[in-house]
C-alpha cells in the first residue's frame, strides 16, 4: 500500500502507516522506547523528554533532490547533533532510528535522575508501587544513584483531595500532564489544570465540587506515577496481591469491559472481596476507559442488606427456610394455577442464561405467554435484530467514524445514560463526522453537533417522519435544519444511529425505531446504511442487558430469537391490570420491583407472589416467597450489549449466604415442574440456549472467551503506556449477525397526547439514586438530587425563584425537587432530574412547597 | 567381670561430681546468639508509634507466604504510625514461617525483627497465627499507646525518615 512508510529502528525494518509516531512504530516491533507523557489515545506534547532517541534522515542533494549515497551504495543518513523525542516525530521514508546508543542511554539516565530529583520515592506505601511506569523505567534506564542531595527535595502536600473520589499526592506528580490532557482532550471536562510554573507547578481542580467529571477515575489509570489515587482503593492493597477477574459493567448498555481486582480480606471475615475495578481493553466497546459509575458502583454486591436465605411467608411474616422447602412450596403452588392466570415479569439486569430459563419456566413449565420486562421503557429490539449496527472485526486500529460519516442521536442524553457511547459520538464528531442530535431539549452532545434539532414535546415521531421523508428526496440546499440534516445523514458514507426513550412513551419508541430503521434503508443514490461496518441502529437501553432480554424472548409476542408467538400474552401493563382485577392470580418476578417503581399497586388480588431478588425490595416484602439470588460479581454468565455483542463475565467474590444464581433457581424450579434435569453450569445453559436462539448459533463459552491483538498495547508486563487498564485476556465476545429486512418496516400509528401548557419531562442522571448507586458511600455527595429545571420565562410566569423547593406531580405521586432556573430547559418544557422513571411527557403540575403544605 | 563394672561405677561417680552439661529447660533457658532468628516482633519508635507502615513488602518477600497484611490510612485523630499508611491487620502463620529473615531484609523501616523467642509450639493450627497484638512490642516508657491523637500536620511525610520521627 502506498500509505505505508518503511523506517529502520535499531537495524530492524518496520512498515507502518503514514503519520505514525516513532514511538508507536518502535512498539510495533517490540522496541519499548520509554515514555511518560505520551499516551497513544492523546495528542503528543513532548513534555517529559523520556523518549529521547537518535533520529536520522537520508540526505538529499539540494539541487537534484537525489538521495546521496555512501560509497557502498547505502543512503547517507544525517543524525543531527541532538536527541529527539520519539513521541512527537512522525515516521518518514528512509528514517533511521537508534534507541540504544551510549548517547541515548545517557539522555535517559539524565531524565530519570532529573525526574527523581523531586520524587519522594515512597514506593513502599504508594498504591502504584508494583505497577508503576516510573518504577519500571527507573529500574530499566536509571543510573541507580544520583548527584542530588536528598534533603534538597521538594516537600509538598501528600494528601490533596481533588474531590471525594480522587486524591492527589503533589510530591509524586512528575508533571506529565496526562491527567490534564485527558480531561480536556478526551472527555471534554477540563476541570484539571496546571497552576504555577517550574518547580512549583502543581495540578489543581477548578470545579465545584472538585474534579467534577464522570471520568475522573481514568486519570488514576493513566497517571504514570502514584500521584492520583482513588479514594476507594487508597492504601487498600498492593497490586501484586490482587487477583484480576474479568467482568462487565452491570449498569449501561454498552457492555463496558472491566476487571475486578479481588483479594481475601481478614476484615471481611476471610471472604474474597472486590478491592477495585479497572477498565479492561476492548477497542470496539470502551477502548480503555470506564465511567466512574462503572468503576465505583459495585458495593451493592457486598452490601450487608443482601438477602442470604430463602424466605417463606408463614403466619403473615417472612421466615427463613431451606432451599428445598422454598422451591417445593413454589412448585406445588404453581402447579395449581391455570396458564392464563400466571405471569412472569423480569428486570433487565439479569444474564442471558437467566432470561432463557425464565421464559422457559413461564412458557413451557407454566404454559403461559404472559411474560415481559417489568419496566419496559424502550422498544425496538426486533428492529435492531434487522438493522442493528455492525462492528468491525479487527481490534488493531479498527475502522472508526470520521470524515464523511454521520452519527444521529435521537431522544437520549448519552452523557447521562451511557457515557461510553457519549464519548464515542463525541470523538466521531471530533474526527470530522457529522453529528445530528434530535431531542426535545438541548443535551451536552449538542456542543459537537452539526445539527442540533429540538422538537416540541410529543412530536418526536412526527419529526423523525419528516426527517425520513426529507432523506428520500434529493435536495441541494435547504434552510430547514431537518431537511439539511436528513441530506447529510443519507449521503454519509457510514451512519450510526443511537436512539433512546427520553420524553417518549414505549409505543412512540417502537414507531421511532421503525422509522429510523427505514432511514437506514434509504438508498437515495448510495448503498444504504444496513449491514456494513459502523452502520446501523444502537438502542440506548436503560440497563446492561435489556438487549439480552429481547433476544431471549422476555416479550409477550416473541419467543427466543424473535420468533413470533402464536397467541401473544399480556404485556407488563396488562399484567399489572390483571393483578389488580384478579385475572392474574400468580406472579413470578425476577430482579424487578414494580411496587417500589410505582407500577403495581401492592399485591392486588394475587394468590401467589414469588420474588427472586438481591435485596428485600418493597415488592419482595409483600411476597409469599423470596428467593435470594447472587449478584453478577458472584457468578458467571453473559450479557448482550446494545451493539448485540455477547460477552462473558466471571465469578469474582465469595457468594453471599446461601444465594444461588438466578438461572440455577429457575432450573431447579423447572425440574420440579417437569422440565427435566437442571443443568449444573451456566455454560451448559448457554449451550442449550445457543441451540434455540438462532442469532446465537455457533457461540459457546469458549468462543466468547477468544481474544485478539489490540492496539495500543496496554496492561502488559511492560506497562508501556502506563495505563493500569488491563489487557483483555478473557474474551472479546461476539457480535451476533443481523438479518437485513427485505421491505421497509411498517410503522404503526401512535396516538401521542400532546400536553397543553407547561410540559414535564423526566431527564436522565448518571447518579440517579437507586438500589445500586445508593450502596456506594463514596458517591453519596454526588448522587443527583431531584431537580426541576425551568426556563426563566416559565419560572417568571409561575413566580418561582431559583433554588426554591417545589412539589411536582410525577407518575401518580408527588416529588419534592429543587427548582433551578436554566436556559437548558426550553420554553414551555420543565425538566425533572434524578427521579424514578416516568414515561413520555405530562402536563406539569408544579406547586411551591409552602403552598402545597397549606392546601 | 568386676573390672568393667568398677570402671562404669567410676565414670558415673566422676560425672556425678562434675557440674551438669544439660540445662533444666524450661526452668533454665539457654541464651541464644546475638543474631539468632526467632519469633518476629513488630517494633515501635520511642514515642510509641508503630514502625510498620503496612507496605506488605515482608509478605511479598516471604518465601513461605506466611505473612498477611492489610493496610489502612492514618489520620491525625487516630495515628498508628508516623507515615500515611499503617498495618490494620498483621498476621504471621508461625507454622509456615521458615525463619529465613527475608521479611526483616525487605522491611523499609526496620519494623519487623526476628528476635530471640523460640518457644513456638501450639495445640492447634489456629493458635499458630500470630496477630498484630501478639507481635507488637510493648509501648516504651515515655511513649504513648497507639492509636494516638496528634496535632494536625505534625506528620506529613509518607515514610518516616529512618531515625526516630519527631
Ligand atoms: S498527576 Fe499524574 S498524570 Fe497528572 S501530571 Fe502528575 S504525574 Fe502526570
Ligand atoms: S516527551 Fe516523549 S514521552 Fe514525554
Amino acid at each position: 500500500m502506498s500509505d505505508l512508510v518503511t523506517i529502520t529502528i535499531d537495524g530492524v525494518e518496520v512498515n507502518v502507516p503514514k503519520g505514525t509516531l516513532v514511538v508507536d512504530a518502535a512498539k510495533r516491533i517490540g522496541n519499548d522506547i520509554p515514555v511518560f507523557c505520551y499516551h497513544p489515545k492523546m495528542t503528543p506534547v513532548g513534555m517529559c523528554r523520556m523518549c529521547l532517541v537518535e533520529i536520522g534522515l537520508p540526505v538529499r542533494d539540494r539541487a537534484t533532490g537525489e538521495l546521496l549515497r555512501n560509497p557502498d551504495g547505502t543512503p547517507q543518513i544525517n543524525f543531527g547533533r541532538n536527541l529527539q523525542t520519539a513521541c512527537t516525530v512522525q515516521v518518514s521514508p528512509g528514517m533511521v532510528v537508534r534507541t540504544n546508543t551510549p548517547f541515548v542511554r545517557e539522555g535517559r539516565e539524565a531524565i530519570i535522575e532529573f525526574i527523581l530529583s523531586s520524587h519522594p520515592l515512597d514506593c513502599p506505601i504508594c498504591d502504584k508501587g508494583g505497577e508503576c511506569p516510573l518504577q519500571n523505567l527507573t529500574m530499566a534506564h536509571g543510573k541507580g544513584d544520583t548527584r542530588m542531595e536528598f534533603t534538597d527535595k521538594m516537600k509538598l502536600a501528600k494528601h490533596v483531595p481533588l474531590g471525594e473520589l480522587i486524591y492527589l499526592d503533589r510530591e509524586r506528580c512528575i508533571q506529565c500532564g496526562r491527567c490534564v490532557r485527558f480531561q480536556d482532550e478526551v472527555v471534554d471536562d477540563p476541570v484539571l489544570q496546571f497552576h504555577n510554573r517550574g518547580r512549583s507547578l502543581e495540578i489543581v481542580t477548578m470545579s465545584d465540587p472538585g474534579f467534577d467529571s464522570y471520568w475522573s477515575g481514568n486519570t488514576t489509570d493513566i497517571c504514570p506515577v502514584g500521584a492520583l489515587t482513588t479514594a476507594d482503593f487508597r492504601f487498600g492493597a498492593r497490586p501484586w496481591e490482587l487477583t484480576p477477574v474479568a467482568t462487565l459493567s452491570p449498569h449501561g448498555p454498552a457492555g463496558s469491559n472491566m476487571t475486578f481486582s479481588t483479594r481475601i480480606e481478614a476484615a471481611a471475615g476471610g471472604r474474597t472481596v472486590i478491592k477495585r475495578i479497572m477498565p479492561r481493553q476492548h477497542e470496539l466497546v470502551n477502548e480503555i476507559w470506564i465511567s466512574d459509575r462503572d468503576r465505583f458502583v459495585h458495593h451493592f454486591a457486598d452490601a450487608p442488606e443482601r438477602l442470604t436465605q430463602p424466605l417463606l411467608r408463614k403466619n403473615g411474616s417472612l421466615i427463613p427456610v431451606s432451599w428445598d422447602e422454598a422451591l417445593e412450596f413454589v412448585a406445588q403452588k404453581l402447579k395449581g394455577f391455570d396458564g392464563t392466570a400466571v405471569a412472569g415479569l423480569s428486570g433487565d439486569r439479569m444474564s442471558n442464561e437467566d432470561f432463557f430459563l425464565f421464559q422457559k419456566l413461564i412458557r413451557q413449565g407454566l404454559k403461559s405467554n404472559h411474560i415481559d420486562l417489568a419496566n419496559g421503557r424502550l422498544a425496538g429490539g426486533d428492529v435492531v435484530a434487522q438493522v442493528g449496527v455492525v462492528n468491525d472485526t479487527t481490534y488493531d486500529l479498527p475502522q472508526r467514524l470520521g470524515v464523511g460519516d454521520a452519527v444521529l442521536v435521537v431522544a437520549c442524553d448519552l452523557h447521562e445514560e451511557e457515557p461510553v457511547w457519549w464519548l464515542r459520538a463525541r470523538q466521531a464528531a471530533k474526527r470530522g463526522a457529522t453529528l445530528v442530535t434530535l431531542n426535545a431539549r438541548p443535551t451536552r452532545l449538542d456542543r459537537e453537533a452539526a445539527f442540533a434539532i429540538h422538537y416540541a414535546p410529543g412530536t418526536a415521531v412526527e419529526t423523525i417522519r419528516r426527517l425520513l421523508n426529507a432523506a428520500k428526496v434529493e435536495v441541494e440546499q435547504s434552510d430547514d435544519p431537518i431537511v439539511a440534516a436528513a441530506q447529510a445523514l443519507v449521503k454519509a458514507n457510514n451512519l450510526t444511529i443511537f436512539y433512546g426513550a427520553e420524553g417518549i412513551t414505549y409505543e412512540e419508541s417502537d414507531a421511532i425505531a421503525r422509522l429510523l430503521g427505514n432511514l437506514l434503508l434509504v438508498k437515495n443514490g448510495g448503498s444504504g446504511h444496513v449491514g456494513r461496518v459502523n452502520n446501523g441502529l444502537i438502542p440506548v437501553w436503560p440497563h446492561n442487558n435489556t438487549q439480552g432480554a429481547w433476544d431471549m424472548g422476555i416479550h409477550p409476542a416473541f419467543e427466543p430469537g424473535y420468533k413470533p408467538v402464536k397467541t401473544p400474552g399480556r404485556n407488563a401493563t396488562a399484567v399489572y391490570a390483571g393483578v389488580a382485577n384478579g385475572e392474574i392470580r400468580a406472579l413470578y418476578l425476577m430482579g424487578a420491583d414494580p411496587v417500589g417503581d410505582g407500577l403495581m399497586d401492592g399485591r392486588g388480588q394475587l394468590k401467589l407472589l414469588v420474588v427472586q431478588e438481591l435485596f428485600l425490595t418493597q415488592t419482595a416484602a409483600l411476597a409469599d416467597v423470596v428467593l435470594p439470588a447472587q449478584s453478577w460479581a458472584e457468578r458467571e454468565g453473559t450479557f448482550t450489549s446494545g451493539e448485540r455483542r455477547v460477552q462473558r463475565y466471571y465469578p469474582a467474590i465469595t457468594p453471599v449466604g446461601e444465594c444461588r444464581p438466578d438461572w440455577q433457581i429457575l432450573a431447579q424450579m423447572g425440574e420440579r415442574l417437569g422440565l427435566g434435569k437442571a443443568p449444573f453450569a451456566a455454560s451448559l445453559v448457554f449451550r442449550d440456549l445457543a441451540k434455540v436462539v438462532k442469532p446465537y448459533k455457533g457461540m459457546d463459552y469458549r468462543s466468547l472467551a477468544q481474544v485478539a491483538k489490540q492496539w495500543p498495547d496496554v496492561g502488559g508486563e511492560d506497562l508501556y503506556y502506563g495505563g493500569t487498564a488491563y489487557e483483555n485476556r478473557s474474551g472479546l465476545g461476539q457480535q451476533w449477525p443481523i438479518t437485513p429486512p427485505k421491505e421497509p418496516f411498517a410503522v404503526p400509528d401512535v396516538e401521542v397526547p400532546v400536553p397543553q401548557g407547561l410540559t414535564l419531562m423526566r431527564i436522565a442522571a448518571l447518579y440517579t439514586p437507586g438500589t445500586l448507586n445508593r450502596h456506594t458511600k463514596l458517591l453519596a455527595a454526588r448522587l443527583a438530587q431531584p431537580t426541576l429545571l425551568l426556563h426563566p420565562q416559565d419560572a417568571y410566569a409561575l413566580a418561582l425563584q431559583d433554588g426554591e423547593p417545589v412539589t411536582v406531580a410525577v407518575n401518580s405521586g408527588n416529588v419534592q425537587a429543587t427548582l433551578r432556573i436554566s436556559e437548558d430547559a426550553p420554553v414551555g418544557l420543565a425538566l425533572i432530574r434524578a427521579i424514578p422513571y416516568q414515561p413520555g411527557t405530562a402536563v406539569a403540575h408544579i406547586t411551591r412547597v409552602a403552598e402545597f403544605a397549606s392546601s | 567381670m568386676i573390672g568393667p563394672l568398677l570402671k562404669g561405677m567410676y565414670t558415673t561417680l566422676k560425672y556425678a561430681l562434675k557440674p551438669p552439661v544439660t540445662i533444666q529447660y524450661p526452668e533454665v533457658k539457654r541464651p541464644v546468639r546475638y543474631r539468632f532468628k526467632g519469633r518476629h516482633e513488630l517494633k515501635r519508635y520511642d514515642n510509641g508509634l508503630e514502625k510498620c507502615i503496612g507496605c506488605s513488602l515482608c509478605a511479598a518477600a516471604c518465601p513461605a507466604d506466611a505473612i498477611f497484611v492489610e493496610a489502612a490510612e492514618n489520620t491525625d485523630e487516630e495515628r498508628y504510625s508516623p507515615g500515611e499508611r499503617y498495618a490494620k491487620t498483621y498476621e504471621i502463620n508461625m507454622l509456615r514461617c521458615i525463619f529465613c529473615g527475608f521479611c526483616e531484609d525487605a522491611c523499609p523501616t526496620q519494623a519487623i525483627v526476628l528476635e530471640h523467642n523460640y518457644e513456638l509450639s501450639f495445640y492447634d493450627r489456629a493458635s499458630a497465627i500470630y496477630t498484630k497484638d501478639m507481635l507488637i512490642v510493648d509501648v516504651p516508657i515515655n511513649g504513648r499507646p497507639t492509636p494516638q491523637k496528634v496535632e494536625p500536620g505534625s506528620f506529613d511525610r509518607a515514610i518516616p525518615v529512618m531515625e526516630d520521627p519527631k
